[in-house]
This record gives C-alpha cells, sequence and structure tokens, in this order.
C-alpha cells in the first residue's frame, strides 16, 4: 500500500478525469502513481527527459514522435491531467458506451480521435497534410540506415499514389481514413488493459 | 548544611546506579550476542523475534483494510501490478497481423509499407510508457501489507487508536531500544575488525595468520549480522565457494557482502574509498589478500582481469566475490551481468540472494539516500530477513562465449531466487540506453520492407 505521490490525487480530480478520459477510479490512482514515479523532478510535471528515460521506449524508433504527442503546442511540460487524456486515447470502446447519446462530445477513444493520433505522429507541422517529406521523414525514423533514399523515396511516393485522391500529391485525413484500415485501428488502437 | 548533605548520598546512588546498569547491560549483549557470534552458535531468539513480527503485521494490515473499507476510502495499490496485458510477440509477426485484417489485398505480394505500421511502433511505445520493465527495478518494491514502518505506507490515516498505539510503540521499541543496541554492536564489531586485522598483520605469512585471519573475519561479521538483526537462511551449503573459484551474486545492497561473509571467507574485491570504509579496507587486506583497485586502475579492464585471473590461479588465496550486476537493483530482478568476470575461466559459484521485504526493505537507492542514511534506515526497520541459495558450481562450455555463460549464470541465479531475469542493464539507473538496440528494430522492420522474410532467433529472445 504505498504510493510515491507526495501530494495525493484528490477526490474531485479523480471524478474529473474519469468523466474526461473514461478511466476507472483504479485505473486512474494506479497512472497516478505510475506518474509520480516518472516525475524525478517531484514539481507534479513531466518533461520529456523524465519520458526518455524509459529504456524502451528510447529504443523505440517512433519514441520521439510519440513523446511529443504528450506535449500540447510549444510546451514542454505536461501535467497528469495531460498525460492522462493522451492516455484514453488508448481505452478500448467499451460497450455501453456505444449506445451513447450522439450529442455528448466525442470521447477520446472514439474511432475518428484514434485515428487523429496517428495522423499526427506523421503530420508534424500541423497542417493537415501529410506531405511527401513528412512520409519520408517517418519511413527514415522507422528504418534508420538499413534502406537507401532511392528505395524509401519510391516506397514514398507509391503510398501517396495509392492514397491521394485530389491529386494534391499529399495525404488529407479523409484520404487517411479511407488507405489507413479504418478497422484495426480501432483493435490495435487499444491497450488490452486488467478489467479492475 | 543539611541540604548538603542530602545531596551527596543521592548523587552516589545515581552513580551506582548507572554504573550497574551499564555493567549488566554490556554483560548481556557480550553473553547473548558477542559470545555466540565468535563461535557461531545461536540461541533462537532472532526467530521468535521474526514470527512474532509477522503475526503482529497480518494483524495490521487486516485493521487497516476494514478500516478503510469501513470509511469509504479506496488505497492506493502499488502499481507494480501491472494495468496492461502485454503479450509478448515479434515485431514481425504483429506487423503482419495489423496488415492482414485490415487488409483485402493477397499479403504475399504486398509486404512493402502500409501507413498502419506506424501503429506496432505507437502501441509498443505507448505501452512503456505505463508500465516497464526496467524503471520500476530501480526503485524499492512496494508492499502489499503494511510493516509498521510508515516509510512504507502513505495512506498512513488515524484508522484506529489501537493500531496508532501500536505504531508509536514500534517507533519506541525501534528508535528506543533497537537503533542504539544496534549502532552499539556494529561500532563493535568494525572495531574489533580493524584492530584485529591489524595486529594479525604482523604475524609471518602462514598457516596460523590464515586460519586467525580467517575466525577473525568470520566473528567481525557474524557481530555485523547482529548489529542489523539479519535473519539468514542459508540453502545448500555443501555447495559454497571453495578456492580458486569465483562466487557472482545478485546485488540489492552493500549487506549483502556482510551476508556472504558471515558464512564463508572470501576475498573482497572493489575499489579504495577514503574515510572510514578506505581505514577498514586498509586493515582487512593486511591479514588476508584483498583484491583493492585505485579509482584509476578501474578502468583499466586489462590490468582488472590480469589481478583476477593471478589471484584466483593461487590455490591457497580464497574465492573471490563479485558482483557482476554492477549496481545495486530492487531485489524483485536480475539485471544484465558483466562478461568481465566470466572471462577470467575458473569455476563459477553462483549464489542467490532474495530479502523477504515484508521485515525492512534492504534495497540501497543511492540516489535517494547516502550510506550512512542508509545504515540508519537499516538498522531502524524490524529485521532484515534473507535467504542465501549457494548453486552448483558451472563452468563455461565449449563453444560458449563469456557473455552466454554470463547469462546462463544469471538465468540460474534468477530461477533459484524467484526474480525476473533481465536482459537490461543495471547501468541504466545513470546512463542512457544504448543505440545499437534502437538501431536492431530498425534492421528488423527494414528486412520487411525490403521484402526479405529472415527472422533472427536471437532477436525473439531479446525482444
Amino acid at each position: 500500500m504505498g504510493s510515491r505521490a507526495s501530494t495525493l490525487l484528490r477526490e474531485e480530480e479523480i471524478e474529473e478525469i474519469k468523466k474526461e478520459t473514461g478511466f476507472s477510479h483504479s485505473q486512474i490512482t494506479r497512472l497516478y502513481s505510475r506518474f509520480t514515479s516518472l516525475d524525478k523532478g517531484e514539481n507534479g510535471t513531466l518533461s520529456r527527459e523524465d519520458f526518455q528515460r524509459i529504456p524502451e521506449l528510447a529504443i523505440n524508433p517512433l519514441g520521439d514522435r510519440i513523446i511529443n504527442a504528450f506535449f500540447p503546442e510549444g510546451e514542454d511540460q505536461v501535467n497528469f491531467r495531460g498525460f492522462m487524456r493522451t492516455l484514453a486515447h488508448f481505452r478500448p470502446i467499451e460497450d455501453n458506451e456505444k449506445n451513447k447519446d450522439p450529442i455528448a462530445s466525442e470521447p477520446l477513444n472514439s474511432r475518428s480521435n484514434k485515428l487523429l493520433f496517428a495522423f499526427r505522429l506523421y503530420d508534424l507541422d500541423r497542417d493537415d497534410k501529410i506531405s511527401r517529406d513528412e512520409l519520408l521523414q517517418v519511413l527514415r525514423m522507422m528504418v534508420g540506415v538499413n534502406i537507401s533514399d532511392e528505395q524509401l523515396g519510391s516506397i514514398a511516393d507509391r503510398t501517396i499514389q495509392e492514397a491521394d485522391q485530389n491529386g494534391d500529391n499529399s495525404i488529407s485525413f479523409n484520404e487517411f481514413i479511407k488507405v489507413g484500415n479504418f478497422l484495426i485501428f480501432c483493435i490495435f488502437g487499444n491497450m488490452n488493459y486488467y478489467l479492475t | 548544611m543539611g541540604l548538603f548533605l542530602d545531596f551527596n548520598p543521592f548523587d552516589n546512588l545515581l552513580c551506582i546506579l548507572l554504573g550497574i546498569s551499564f555493567t549488566v547491560w554490556f554483560t548481556l549483549l557480550l553473553v547473548f550476542i558477542i559470545v555466540p557470534a565468535i563461535f557461531g552458535v545461536s540461541f533462537g531468539i532472532r526467530q521468535l523475534y521474526m514470527k512474532t513480527l509477522l503475526k503482529i503485521f497480518e494483524w495490521a494490515t487486516h485493521r487497516i483494510e476494514r478500516g478503510a473499507k469501513d470509511n469509504n476510502h479506496l488505497l492506493y495499490k502499488p502499481y507494480s501490478n501491472a494495468i496492461i496485458a502485454k503479450e509478448p510477440t515479434s515485431l514481425e509477426e504483429e506487423i503482419k497481423e495489423i496488415r492482414r485484417s485490415g487488409s483485402n489485398r493477397d499479403l504475399d505480394h504486398a509486404s512493402e509499407f502500409e501507413m498502419s505500421d506506424i501503429f506496432y511502433f505507437c502501441r509498443q511505445g505507448v505501452e512503456s510508457i505505463m508500465d516497464d520493465e526496467v524503471t520500476k527495478r530501480f526503485s524499492a518494491e512496494e508492499l502489499e501489507s503494511w510493516n509498521l514502518l510508515t516509510r512504507s505506507n502513505y495512506n498512513f490515516q488515524h484508522i484506529s487508536l489501537r493500531l496508532t498505539v501500536l505504531w508509536g510503540l514500534g517507533v519506541v521499541i525501534r528508535y528506543g531500544f533497537l537503533l542504539p543496541l544496534r549502532v552499539t554492536l556494529a561500532f563493535t564489531g568494525v572495531g574489533l575488525l580493524v584492530v584485529l586485522t591489524s595486529i594479525i598483520g604482523f604475524l609471518p605469512n602462514g598457516r596460523m595468520k590464515n586460519f586467525l585471519s580467517e575466525q577473525v573475519h568470520l566473528m567481525c561479521y557474524r557481530i555485523c549480522v547482529r548489529a542489523l538483526t539479519a535473519i539468514i537462511t542459508y540453502h545448500d551449503s555443501e555447495n559454497k565457494p571453495k578456492n580458486g573459484g569465483i562466487c557472482v551474486a545478485n546485488h540489492t545492497s552493500p549487506i549483502d557482502v556482510i551476508i556472504l561473509a558471515s558464512d564463508g571467507c572470501y576475498a573482497m574485491v572493489g575499489q579504495i574509498h577514503g574515510g572510514l570504509m578506505g581505514v577498514i579496507q586498509k586493515s582487512m587486506v593486511k591479514a588476508c589478500p584483498h583484491i583493492w583497485f585505485e579509482r584509476s586502475e578501474v578502468k583499466d579492464r586489462h590490468l582488472v582481469a590480469k589481478r583476477l585471473s593471478d589471484h584466483v590461479e593461487d590455490k591457497t588465496k580464497l574465492p573471490i566475490l563479485i558482483f557482476p550486476e554492477g549496481t545495486c537493483i530492487n531485489n524483485t530482478s536480475v539485471m544484465m551481468f558483466k562478461k568481465g568476470s566470466f572471462e577470467i575461466g575458473s569455476t563459477v559459484y553462483p549464489v542467490a540472494i532474495k530479502y523477504d521485504p515484508r521485515f525492512g526493505d534492504a534495497f540501497w537507492n543511492s540516489s535517494q539516500f547516502g550510506m550512512v542514511n542508509y545504515l540508519l534506515r537499516m538498522m531502524s526497520s524490524w529485521a532484515i530477513v534473507c535467504s542465501v541459495w549457494y548453486l552448483p558450481p558451472m563452468t563455461r562450455e565449449e563453444g560458449e562465449d563469456a557473455v552466454q555463460f554470463a547469462n546462463r549464470v544469471k538465468a540460474a541465479i534468477a530461477r533459484q531466487g524467484g526474480l525476473v531475469d533481465l536482459l537490461w542493464d543495471g547501468g541504466l539507473k545513470r546512463g542512457k540506453v544504448k543505440d545499437t538496440f534502437k538501431e536492431e528494430q530498425q534492421k528488423l522492420y527494414s528486412k520487411m520492407l525490403a521484402g526479405q522474410d529472415s527472422i533472427l532467433p536471437t532477436f525473439q529472445a531479446v525482444f
């Protein structure tokens, strides 16, 4: 029954996060425990270095992009709310949510929000288009030095050719949804949480 | 005048009382602790103490849980319980799975890039953010039950009067009685070690000197064991390390040395420190040949290897004690063994040490506490309970290189101690992970894109 939390999470905050992200009470407290253990500076926020201290993340070819997804535009620190908001994208869609009130704001882990998350990993400059350069950048991150520039270029060209429908030589979000296997994003965009 | 006369006998009485209590105190100390330490026998007092404590802890935990339920509080659960179910699969399998379930196309002809491929790396990344295997090894293990030490429980609120009284009593006993006792013993043990080994240093080299040195070392370590109230169970003592061998063990704290050295005689290896540590080291080496390195020599791997192999070849010298992890790990796992000690080519005697965290956490988090602070914490916890297993000796087999040998020994130690066997380097506590690991991942993925479907078998084990 230990927790490294120097400032314990208050009940009201837990309720708010629950509403916003859909995580359960115990999942939130566990993730808070994880958050505080990563927070070496003990100031209630995480910096990019805190994330990079996780070896399994540091060796991930897309590690830096994933870390970026946690930080809002131009900021260098993320607090617990922001942390949970990003993680919420990976929460499985539960059955009782599917029939929810359609007028209510879309849950963070909805299909389109998951796809938007993936889209943003490519679209670094947030102009809502994946250009050939941006695609090449991500490809280069994933293959390292093992594939030549020409070969990588032709892979990128082929991909854009298949996806691009309006001929602007880049992939918009709508084109992305169509080509990026819709269903699997939903299945593989989920973590297998232990139900508690 | 009358007043003056009144004070004197009172003062005398006080002095006499103090004198008597000191004498009684030291006699008890001598009889119950120091004499048994010299001869290596035990009265069984510590075993009884341990059983009583366990019963009290169970009651305390039960009480907290009941209290929390009554007040409708939810207790923080340690996050060491996994929140996600990670399935071990390989990069290739998972990406194929991703492509297969979405695509209508025939998979064999399209082994090219798909935009959805990033999702494999994405999920791996977010999974490791939620829970990873490495960073949690460098902080103390969190307990399910409470052992009446507030340092291991942040849930402590006033639940019941009885519990608070018990905790308060615990504090008084630990700090008022146990701590002074243990500090006295520690000073006695260390003091005797320094003095006696220096004296033995004057004797001429020979069997008498070795015998006396062994006895002195054993005695002083036994006193230190009692100074920590360490309750140790040794298993399989027939496999104890012999001369000319190297003893390797998993490392949790500096106390490991005391635990092993109180049951057998070893030649220690290490860097010369300044201060008190340095004094102890210099006097120890007078009595028997330990291997101490200057700070500058540590970097020179050839020099280190030469000194170790010279020592091992001399069969009259004691077995070397080495901790190949190179740093303290929190006793839930065993991390990468540095291959240096496995290149020397002598018999390796593996030893597994597992602490029972219920009585006091022995892990030394050197970034959180300094040595003195750590020792004080150790001496003010209830006890240090641990099990030591001596595993059968191992030697390097034909066609096995040092790294494979090291991994084999590590797996044996992890298996025996019930620890998780990790390939990660303990140096990650302080340093960054090497880029080669990322490059390996990139290579794997590239093979998929470029159309070659060869799988490297060793990678499956790592990732």
